[in-house]
């Protein structure tokens, strides 16, 4: 009988005890870093606090709540149509895309999210593709300008402009545009607006087509950001993770096409992907997402029911009494819509009890309103479900092994905004 | 499979404990009886496919009993069906597991509703205040919090001066002339000539 041995064999991880061990008087003492809440590449008032060894992170804690403003508490205390100007503050750099979001969340508590007019729908989707891109050049621009490239930042600005005159050209507000109401919108485009956004889309083709040049194939761009803040499809999903940062770690899902909503169906669009998941590729996707964005937009222009001047005076609010206000000369010659106004003012839209919750697929990702209502005019609870805030959890488990100069890069892949991410 | 039939799939599994799947706008809730069991309900619903945590949040049902209902949205990203589960818990017990362990996106929410509502976690390795800053004594998103706020101990973060209503450098001056000449930008340092055809904003007073 073979007598039994025992062999000595030390796995890697007990080696690397082992070595550890051994170099710990060599190796300095670990430094905590704090960096935020007003530094300018956490874009807003996040805090960090790194820990260090050398210019390796060790461990990252995040720290948010700087601009809590308890949103949550404020929307159960006024009606429905009241919170409309507080979503514009929440992602404020896609309002027109918040107003649409909020106003669906409530339509669907209401029943009526699948009975808007066709011109409403058509609107409130290229308000929300004008703020998917506005918020990407945006995010673009900061995430350029933190990794060494200004140039960008520069072009990316003078576009956004434009899409702050398309704004104020449909709602009179350049950023807190609240343009939708509970049931429609809050005016029809004006006759120009079409064209503007044909006009804004052939110059903006030219000038993403000049970003690109600049960045997609850039050495430095592609050095600093390549392998870095990789996360995986798994991980990404466990994180719960959406919007462009979910389909950079190559998970196909998009809300527009995997719970369609308003006119989307209708529309044809591609959704883009990325393989790996590190910076690059969120990058790369929020590119696509543009260009995306620019074919719906149009074929927005070309099929937007009674076209660019309404001549066919398509309504672009729901009829009812119940929910809209009626027209101004009716509330003063007429009754019945007198009383619907004052109703409707006074106390509020009177929603069913129930509960329902809905997610729209935002600039930074899914944003959801769940709506708890007991009846009345007043939510009983209004949750939100902010994309930043839970981008932004990842953090912990993604900073960690990087250099510190890597944060801002890592920061601007996963473009959040605190107003957001806080509430 | 619908979310309906997996929301029977996972009444059948844990019986009486869960009550019969309500729609309402199209989506699927399940109520559970017991808070003890959300941990076991959520591993099973993970393993037949809702793989992602939309969110968890909490409503305080105030003068009820019981008091806290939290609620879980959970996800398939493959089939992109959403359900909802739904328990109850008392305002004694104010306590219930945390399902960090399936998911790892529920440490913030977890730590969000313990800071605003006050529920605690069992088993959160790290239930912290998220939003409201460490030691603030109160849950503000309960209904017995007023909407104002309470004062607390701690001092004031910031202390800043009212802003001055009359000649500081950036307030419109009331007067009956124009914007254009009301704007701040267009009054001169002082000792520089003044180009202003309105004499009333001489001295940053209305006379």
């Amino acid at each position: 009988m073979a007598q039994v041995q025992d062999i000595e064999i030390r796995d890697s991880a007990a080696l690397t005890a082992a070595a550890a061990e051994e170099l710990q008087d060599v190796q300095g003492e670990k430094m905590v870093l704090n960096m935020g809440p007003s530094h300018p590449a956490t874009h807003g008032v996040l805090r960090i606090v790194l820990e260090l060894d050398g210019e390796v992170i060790t461990k990252a804690d995040p720290d948010v709540g700087y601009l809590h403003r308890g949103d949550e508490k404020i929307a159960e205390n006024m009606t429905y149509t009241q919170f409309i100007p507080y979503t514009d503050r929440l992602d404020y750099l896609a309002p027109l895309a918040n107003n649409v979001a909020y106003a669906l969340a409530v339509e669907k508590l209401l029943g009526i999210h699948d009975k808007l007019p066709p011109r409403c729908q058509y609107i409130r989707v290229m308000c929300a593709e004008l703020a998917r891109i506005s918020s990407h050049l945006l995010g673009l621009g900061a995430f350029a300008m933190d990794t060494g490239a200004v140039t960008v930042f520069l072009l990316t600005f003078t576009e956004r402009e434009k899409i702050y005159n398309i704004a104020e050209a449909a709602s009179g507000a350049r950023l807190t545009n609240s343009y939708t109401r509970i049931g429609g919108l809050m005016r029809d485009v004006p006759p120009n607006w079409v064209d503007m956004i044909r006009v804004f889309l052939k110059e903006f083709a030219v000038a993403l087509d000049e970003a690109n040049t600049l960045l997609t194939r850039n050495r430095i761009w592609v050095d600093r950001l390549r392998d870095l803040g990789v996360v995986s499809k798994e991980m990404a999903i466990d994180y719960a993770l959406s919007g462009p940062n979910l389909r950079g770690s190559g998970v196909e899902f998009d809300l527009r096409k995997n719970q369609p909503y308003l006119c989307y169906k209708d529309l044809d669009f591609d959704i883009a992907v990325g393989s790996t998941g590190d910076c690059y590729d969120r990058y790369l996707v929020r590119m696509e997402e543009m260009k995306q964005s620019m074919r719906i937009l149009e074929q927005c222009c070309n099929k937007i029911p009674g076209g660019a001047e309404n001549k066919s005076h398509e309504p672009v609010s729901i009829q009812d009494g119940k929910i809209t206000l009626p027209s101004k000369q009716k509330v003063l010659t007429s009754m019945e819509e007198l009383i619907h106004q004052f109703m409707l003012v006074t106390e509020g839209i009177n929603c069913p009890p129930g509960e329902t919750y809905f997610g729209h697929e935002n600039p930074k990702g899914e944003l959801g309103f769940y709506i708890n209502s007991k009846g009345g005019g007043t939510p009983n609870r209004l949750k939100i479900r902010a994309p930043s805030f839970i981008n932004l959890s990842i953090l912990g488990e993604l900073l960690p092994g990087c250099m510190i100069s890597d944060v801002p890069v890592v920061l601007g892949s996963l473009d959040f905004v605190m107003g957001e991410s806080d509430r | 499979m619908s979310a309906l039939e997996s929301a029977n799939k996972i009444k059948a599994k844990f019986g009486d404990l869960i009550a019969e799947p309500t729609e309402f706008r199209g989506e699927i809730t399940l109520k559970l009886a017991d808070a003890e069991k959300i941990f076991d309900v959520c591993r099973f619903a993970k393993s037949i496919g809702f793989d992602y945590l939309v969110d968890i949040c909490s409503v305080d049902n105030y003068g009820e009993d019981p008091r806290w209902t939290v609620i879980y949205h959970l996800r398939g990203v493959a089939n992109g069906q959403d359900l909802r589960i739904k328990t109850d818990v008392s305002e004694e017990k104010s306590e219930l597991p945390s399902v960090l362990p399936i998911w790892r996106t529920a440490n913030w929410h977890e730590r969000e509703v313990y800071d605003l509502m006050g529920i605690r976690f069992s088993g959160h390795p790290d239930l912290r205040r998220i939003l409201m800053w460490e030691g603030y004594p109160y849950h503000p998103l309960r209904k017995d919090f007023p909407l104002a706020g309470k004062p607390t101990d701690l001092p004031g973060v910031a202390f800043t001066k009212v802003t001055p209503m009359e000649g500081g450098p950036f307030v419109t001056l009331p007067s009956s002339s124009d914007s254009i000449a009301r704007e701040p930008r267009v009054r001169v340092p002082e000792g520089a000539e003044r180009a202003v055809s309105d004499q009333r904003l001489i001295d940053g007073k209305l006379k």
